[in-house]
C-alpha cells in the first residue's frame, strides 16, 4: 500500500475512534453519575468514573412501585407489539415479493401513498376514539402494527432471495404456506431479527402515543413516567421520590432511572446484533 | 367460457395462489382502517368540526381554517421554525451517516470495525426522553460538564436551554448524535453488496482507493442515497414531535416550537380539531409536493425514484 493510503488509514482510525468516544461519553457520564453521591454530583466532580460509590440512587427507584408498574407495561407493549408487528409485516411483505401475486403493483402503491401522505393527528385520534381504544394499551400497539418503511425493507429482502428456492419447493409439492414457513422464514432470520429490533426499540422508546391516547396514570408506560421524573423542570417529581431519604440528589436518581430504562435493550442488543451484522455482511463474506 | 381470456387467467391465478392473497388481508385492512380512514376524516379541515355533531352534522366552511392559519402570526412563526429546523436537518444531518458509512467501510481491521459499529449504533436505542434527560444534565449551567469545561478555559456558564439562540443547534445536534450511527446500517448494507471483483479490476487498472471510492463505491450506493433522500424530504416538515417536545420549554419555544408540538397543544389539548387538522393537511400536502418534485428530478437525472 502506498504512503497516501497509510496516512488515510491512520486519519480514519483516529477520527472514527473520536466519533466512538463522542457516542459513548454521555452514556458513561450518566452511568458514573448514577453511582455517585449527591455531594460529588453537585460539586461537579463526576466525569466518567463514579465518585464516592453508592447504590442509594437505585434503592430509591426500586422502592417506587409506579416505576415498576410502568416498566412492566412497557415490557408488555414491547413484547406483544413486536410480535404483532412481525406477523403483520411479514404476511404482507412476502406475497408482495412474489411475481405470482398479481395485485402487487396496486397494493404497493396503496401502501406508498400512506407513506407520503399521512393523516393529521386529530383524525387519527378520532379513529382510535371511535374504535374505543382510547385509554387502553391497544392504542399503543394496533395503530402502529405495520410500518410501511419496514415493510419495504423486508419485501426487498424477500425479493433478493433466489426464485429457484420457491420453484424447487413447489416441485417438491409444498403448499404456499409451507414454502413460506419452512423455506423462506428460516432464511429470513437476519431481516426478521433486524425488523424485530426496529419495532421493539420503537415500542420501548415511544412516549408520544401514550401522551396522546392514554389518560390513566396507571397505564403509563415507562417513558412517560420517566418524562415526569427526568424532565420536570422543578425536579418536583424526582424529589417526591426522595421523601425521607437523606443524602440523595434528584440528579443522581434521574441518572439511575435512565440507566434502568436503557438496561433491557442493552441486554438484548448484543444477541440481535449478531443477526443484523450478519445480514449486512452477507455480500462481503466472499472476499 | 364466456369470460375474456385475461380475466379468466386472473381468476385461476387467484385460485392457484389463494394462500398468498389470503394472508395479505389483515395487512391491507390495517392500512385501510388506520391510514385511509383518518385520511378521509381529514375532510374536517374544511368544516367547523363539532365532536357532538360529527362529520355529517358539522357545518362546512370551505377554506376558512386555512385562511385562519395564514393570518395568525403565531402560526407563521412556528412554520418558519419548522422549515428552518427541517432545512438544517437535511443539510447537516442527512450526509453524516453516508460519510460515516464510507469511512467505516474503509477500515481494514474487522474487530475494530465491529466494536465501532456497536458503539455508534448505541445512541439510537435511547428514547428522546432519555436523551433529553442526558443532554439537559450535560448542558446544565451549574452542574453540567460542558459548562464546567467552558469555565475551565475562562468562559462564563451558558444556560443553553434557557434561551432560544441554541435550541435549533441542540435539536439538530442531538439528532445527529442519536441516529447518524444507526443511519449507516442501510448504507453499509448497500456497500457490502458491491461486487468485490469491481475493486479488483479497478486496482488492476491502477486506481487508488480514492479513485475506487469515486468510481465504484459512490455509484453503488447512489440509489440507496437517492431513496433515503426522497423519503427524507417527504417528511421535511415532520421533524419529530418526540424530539422537540422534550427540549422545548417556555424560554426557548420562540425558536424551538414546531408544527407538531403546536398541533398537539392547540389541537389535542385545546381541542381546536378542525384548525389543527387543516395545519396537518397543509403539512402533508407540502410533503407530497416535495416528494413529487424530488422524484421527478431524480428520475430525470439518475433514473432512480421511489415510483
Amino acid at each position: 500500500m502506498n504512503i497516501k493510503g497509510r496516512w488515510f488509514d491512520w486519519f480514519n482510525t483516529i477520527f472514527l475512534t473520536l466519533v466512538g468516544c463522542i457516542m459513548v461519553f454521555p452514556l458513561l457520564h450518566v452511568l458514573a453519575k448514577s453511582f455517585s453521591s449527591s455531594k460529588a454530583i453537585n460539586a461537579g466532580l463526576v466525569k466518567v468514573i463514579p465518585v464516592d460509590w453508592t447504590f442509594v440512587n437505585y434503592k430509591v427507584i426500586l422502592a417506587d412501585t409506579s416505576i415498576w408498574r410502568a416498566f412492566l407495561i412497557s415490557v408488555i407493549i414491547t413484547v406483544g407489539g413486536t410480535a404483532i408487528n412481525l406477523i403483520m409485516t411479514a404476511s404482507l411483505a412476502y406475497p408482495l415479493s412474489r411475481p405470482e401475486y398479481s395485485l402487487r403493483k396496486v397494493v404497493l402503491i396503496f401502501i406508498l401513498i400512506t407513506m407520503i401522505f399521512q393523516a393529521p393527528l386529530i383524525p387519527n385520534y378520532l379513529v382510535i376514539k371511535n374504535l374505543h381504544m382510547l385509554d387502553t394499551l391497544w392504542a399503543l400497539v394496533i395503530p402502529s402494527a405495520i410500518s410501511a418503511y419496514n415493510l419495504f425493507i423486508m419485501r426487498s429482502f424477500f425479493v433478493a432471495l433466489p426464485a429457484e428456492l420457491i420453484d424447487s419447493a413447489r416441485i417438491d409439492g409444498a403448499s404456499e404456506m409451507r414454502t413460506m414457513w419452512s423455506v423462506i422464514l428460516p432464511l429470513s432470520k437476519p431481516v426478521m431479527a433486524t425488523m424485530g429490533l426496529f419495532y421493539a426499540v420503537s415500542h420501548w422508546n415511544s412516549y408520544s402515543t401514550a401522551l396522546y391516547f392514554i389518560n390513566s396514570r396507571t397505564l403509563y408506560p415507562l417513558q412517560l413516567r420517566l418524562r415526569e421524573i427526568v424532565l420536570s423542570n422543578d425536579l418536583g417529581q424526582a424529589e417526591s421520590l426522595l421523601d425521607g431519604v437523606n443524602e440523595v440528589s434528584p440528579a443522581g436518581v434521574q441518572m439511575a432511572v435512565i440507566i434502568v430504562s436503557v438496561l433491557p435493550i442493552i441486554i438484548v442488543y448484543p444477541f440481535l446484533q449478531k443477526y443484523f451484522i450478519k445480514g449486512m455482511l452477507v455480500g462481503s463474506i466472499k472476499t | 367460457m364466456k369470460t375474456s381470456k385475461p380475466l379468466g387467467r386472473q381468476r385461476s391465478n387467484f385460485r392457484k395462489y389463494k394462500a398468498l392473497y389470503f394472508i395479505t388481508i389483515p395487512g391491507i385492512l390495517y392500512f385501510i382502517i388506520f391510514k385511509y380512514l383518518p385520511l378521509m376524516g381529514s375532510v374536517m379541515a374544511f368544516q367547523d368540526y363539532n365532536i357532538f355533531k360529527g362529520f355529517t352534522g358539522s357545518p362546512w366552511v370551505g377554506l376558512d381554517q386555512f385562511r385562519r392559519m395564514f393570518t395568525y402570526t403565531e402560526f407563521l412563526r412556528i412554520l418558519e421554525n419548522t422549515v428552518l429546523i427541517g432545512l438544517y436537518d437535511i443539510l447537516i444531518a442527512f450526509p453524516v451517516p453516508i460519510i460515516l458509512a464510507l469511512l467505516l467501510n474503509e477500515l481494514r481491521k474487522v474487530l475494530f470495525k465491529r466494536i465501532l459499529q456497536t458503539i455508534v449504533y448505541l445512541p439510537h436505542f435511547l428514547s428522546w426522553v432519555i436523551i433529553g434527560g442526558i443532554m439537559i444534565g450535560i448542558l446544565s449551567p451549574t452542574t453540567g460538564i460542558v459548562n464546567q469545561m467552558l469555565n475551565a478555559i475562562g468562559i462564563k456558564s451558558i444556560y443553553f436551554l434557557g434561551e432560544d439562540s441554541y435550541i435549533r443547534s441542540i435539536l439538530v445536534g442531538t439528532g445527529i448524535w442519536k441516529d447518524s450511527g444507526w443511519g449507516t446500517i442501510i448504507y453499509l448494507a448497500a456497500l457490502a453488496s458491491v461486487n468485490p471483483e469491481l475493486y479488483e479490476a479497478a486496482r488492476m487498472d491502477g486506481a487508488n482507493r480514492w479513485r475506487q471510492t469515486l468510481s465504484i463505491t459512490i455509484p453503488a450506493i447512489l440509489p440507496t442515497i437517492t431513496i433515503m433522500f426522497l423519503l427524507h424530504i417527504g417528511n421535511f416538515l415532520d421533524f419529530g414531535f418526540e424530539r422537540v417536545f422534550v427540549f422545548v420549554n417556555s424560554l426557548n419555544e420562540h425558536k424551538g416550537d414546531i408544527l407538531d408540538t403546536y398541533i398537539y397543544r392547540v389541537g389535542l389539548i385545546d381541542q381546536q380539531y378542525s384548525y389543527t387538522t387543516a395545519i396537518g393537511l397543509f403539512k402533508s400536502l407540502v410533503g407530497l409536493m416535495l416528494i413529487m418534485i424530488g422524484n421527478t428530478l431524480s428520475k430525470k437525472t439518475s433514473g432512480e425514484g421511489l415510483y
